[in-house]
């Protein structure tokens, strides 16, 4: 070892060893520091705790499919705007279908609320999903028992339902479902078949939902209702290009003139992405700010404490520059303490702040994940912090005069 | 080599609020290798202000001090600082131990700032403590030790680095009179075995021991015996 390699060590040790001396006082700032970390990580981790539990849910929609629909998914405009637009209707659909050349499916569908009963059990307000027989493939629907609806039976209107995951649970628990009936308003269906879990959406259940065929719900709950295209592009890298040639042929439909506005909407994931982050990322920027407040509070909690230090260990000082300790050597021992008590203070904030996040996924309904920056940020934050507040104390220190300090008392 | 310490028209003032203390007023004086000196005055006589800029812990307001021919009066704090590691051992009336680190640390402390290596630092140190008689107390903390004994302690860490001078500040003054003998018979040891020993003192007696007695007062040396 060089002199200087000895003489780092040897400060790093007599900083512990003042450290291990002072113990309240060093877990007082240590904690101090650690509430600081842990707010901000534990705001990291919940932000991107929902970020991805969104991205999640939106991916359930499906990256290359596009829904033709009467109303936009998100919109900053008034909606009464679009409450004029005609209906779209199932004759478009085919429209579509026959021409579009970037579409690899094109499945209308429609939806209801209605109460569902069986076995004198009743789930009030259910979504009804009128659907066609490759609904399942455009929005990725994944069957768990049974199998989805044959062209026939949408074809026929046959009175068949799929139900969701939740509702099978509600009303057959464990028992077998495949063949049973079930009442949807005042008409009696077949259950064919069980949807896959998928757990919630923006706080609603996807579970809860059954599937009919699209005729039925004309026919059984009116004819007068807007229907939803769901287009799957052939290729997801064209996605815009097909976005295109779907508004032209919609347009096309509904014989619109070039200065026309479209009277209808082409909505995608991607929109409930942008209006998720404008919405949140605001949000997100000043709840990390809070946390770095106590951050910040933490911070000044070390700088007071090491400037009492350095006052109480004016004699200690004293010696050590008698004994031939450099002034910067007196510097980096203070400043080498701040960032030991910050170091150690980051370091157990980030596993308490994986304990937040198990606790925070477990009792709330948020997903919760400690992002690797975050662990990285609160660390390195913690240790510039421990620099920063402890340059200060530690100038002060190393400023002093000796034979003042030795005849301190 | 001709003197250890040469001090040359040293003058030292300090300004107290708008008042100027003249603490020395142009002190010549020579310190010749393995000599055993006191330098006494009353309190205010600038014993202690002589003693500081001896010990390399203050610099003269003007003057030359040369010590083994270095000029030290020139230097920066960082070059004072390795003067003071290398060439002074210090001796203080209130022991200046580190309260809460073993003797053995204490005596070990001039090393680490020399930045001697771990194994070596601790051979030099117990070697040290074992030259002042205290090797069954070397992990003892100073608030285990008695006043005589912390002393010890003490001459033992001015002594590790193998300095050049021993400054003594009033060694005894803490210490009562039976203790205090045991330590002067110390510095007398250190001096015999070839250590160039000043003791800064206001009592008689115990200046009385050393072979040259500089008397300062008023800011300058009033007087110069030899025994």
């Amino acid at each position: 070892m060089t002199p200087f390699l000895i003489k780092l060590w040897e400060n790093i040790k007599i900083a512990i060893r003042a450290l291990v001396q002072s113990k309240m006082r060093t877990v007082l700032t240590t904690i101090g520091i650690i509430i600081g970390v842990l707010t901000v990580v534990s705001v990291a981790s919940i932000i991107e705790g929902l970020n991805r539990g969104f991205a999640n849910q939106i991916a359930n929609l499906g990256s290359n499919a596009l829904y033709v629909q009467k109303y936009p998914w998100a919109s900053m405009e008034d909606f009464s705007k679009f409450r004029n637009r005609p209906n779209v209707i199932l004759k478009e659909a085919d429209f579509i279908r026959e021409r579009m050349r970037l579409a690899e499916a094109v499945s209308p569908s429609t939806g209801t609320r209605q109460d569902i009963r069986s076995r004198g059990k009743t789930l009030n307000g259910i979504s009804v999903n009128g659907v066609t027989n490759n609904y399942d493939v455009v929005t990725g629907l994944v069957i768990e028992e049974g199998r989805f609806f044959s062209f026939a039976e949408i074809e026929r209107d046959k009175n068949n339902v799929v139900i969701g995951w939740e509702i099978k649970e509600n009303l057959f628990e464990n028992r077998n479902v495949l063949g049973e009936k079930i009442k949807i308003g005042t008409t009696n269906y077949t259950v064919i078949g069980v949807t896959e879990k998928r757990g919630n959406f923006l706080g609603q259940s996807l579970d809860a939902e059954v599937y009919v065929p699209l005729g039925t719900v004309f026919k059984n709950f009116g004819w007068h209702r807007s229907i939803s295209i769901a287009v799957k592009v052939t290729d997801a890298t064209r996605v815009d290009e097909a976005r295109d040639e779907l508004r032209f042929l919609m347009r096309l439909a509904r014989k619109l003139k070039p200065t026309d506005e479209d009277n209808f909407s082409i909505n995608q994931q991607d929109v409930l992405m942008d209006m998720y982050n404008k919405l949140t990322g605001g949000l997100y920027t000043a709840a990390i700010g809070i946390g770095t407040l106590s951050l910040l509070v933490g911070g000044i909690g070390i700088m007071n404490i090491m400037l009492v230090s350095v006052t109480e260990r004016r004699k200690e000082i004293g010696i050590r520059m008698a004994l031939g300790a450099k002034r910067k050597v007196i510097t980096f021992q203070f400043i080498v303490e701040s960032i030991i008590i910050c170091g150690v203070g980051g370091v157990i904030a980030i596993i308490l702040s994986y304990l937040v996040s198990i606790i925070i996924s477990k009792i709330t309904p948020f997903p919760s994940a400690v992002p690797a920056w975050s662990v990285f940020m609160g660390l390195g934050f913690s240790a510039l912090i421990g620099l920063f507040f402890g340059i200060y104390p530690a100038s002060k220190a190393a400023r002093l005069n000796p034979i003042e300090c030795l005849r301190y008392e | 080599m001709e003197s250890l310490i040469e001090l040359k028209d040293i003058v030292k003032t300090y300004k107290v609020g708008s008042v100027e203390v003249h603490a020395l007023r142009g002190v010549n004086l020579t310190i010749q290798p393995n000599e055993y000196i006191s330098i006494m005055g009353p309190s205010g006589s600038g014993k202690s202000t002589l003693m500081n800029i001896i010990g390399c812990l203050d610099t003269p307001t003007s003057g030359r001090y040369e010590l083994e021919d270095v000029p030290v009066h020139e230097m920066d704090d960082n070059q004072l600082a390795e003067i003071r590691n290398r060439k002074i051992g210090f001796v203080f009336q209130t022991f200046n131990l580190l309260p809460r680190a073993n003797a053995l640390h204490n005596v070990e402390l001039p090393l680490i700032y020399s930045g001697v290596h771990a194994t070596r630092r601790k051979a030099l140190a117990e070697a040290a403590i074992e030259k002042v008689g205290l090797s069954d107390r070397k992990s003892h903390k100073p608030s285990e030790l008695s006043g005589g004994q912390r002393q010890r302690v003490a001459i033992a860490r001015a002594l590790v680095n193998n300095p050049s001078l021993i400054l003594a500040d009033e060694p005894t003054g803490n210490l009562d009179s039976a203790t205090g003998d045991e330590i002067m018979q110390v510095f007398k040891d250190l001096h015999a075995a070839g250590n160039t020993v000043v003791l800064i003192t206001h009592e008689k007696e115990i200046a009385e021991q050393a072979n040259r007695i500089v008397y300062i007062r008023d800011g300058n040396i009033a007087d110069d015996v030899r025994i």
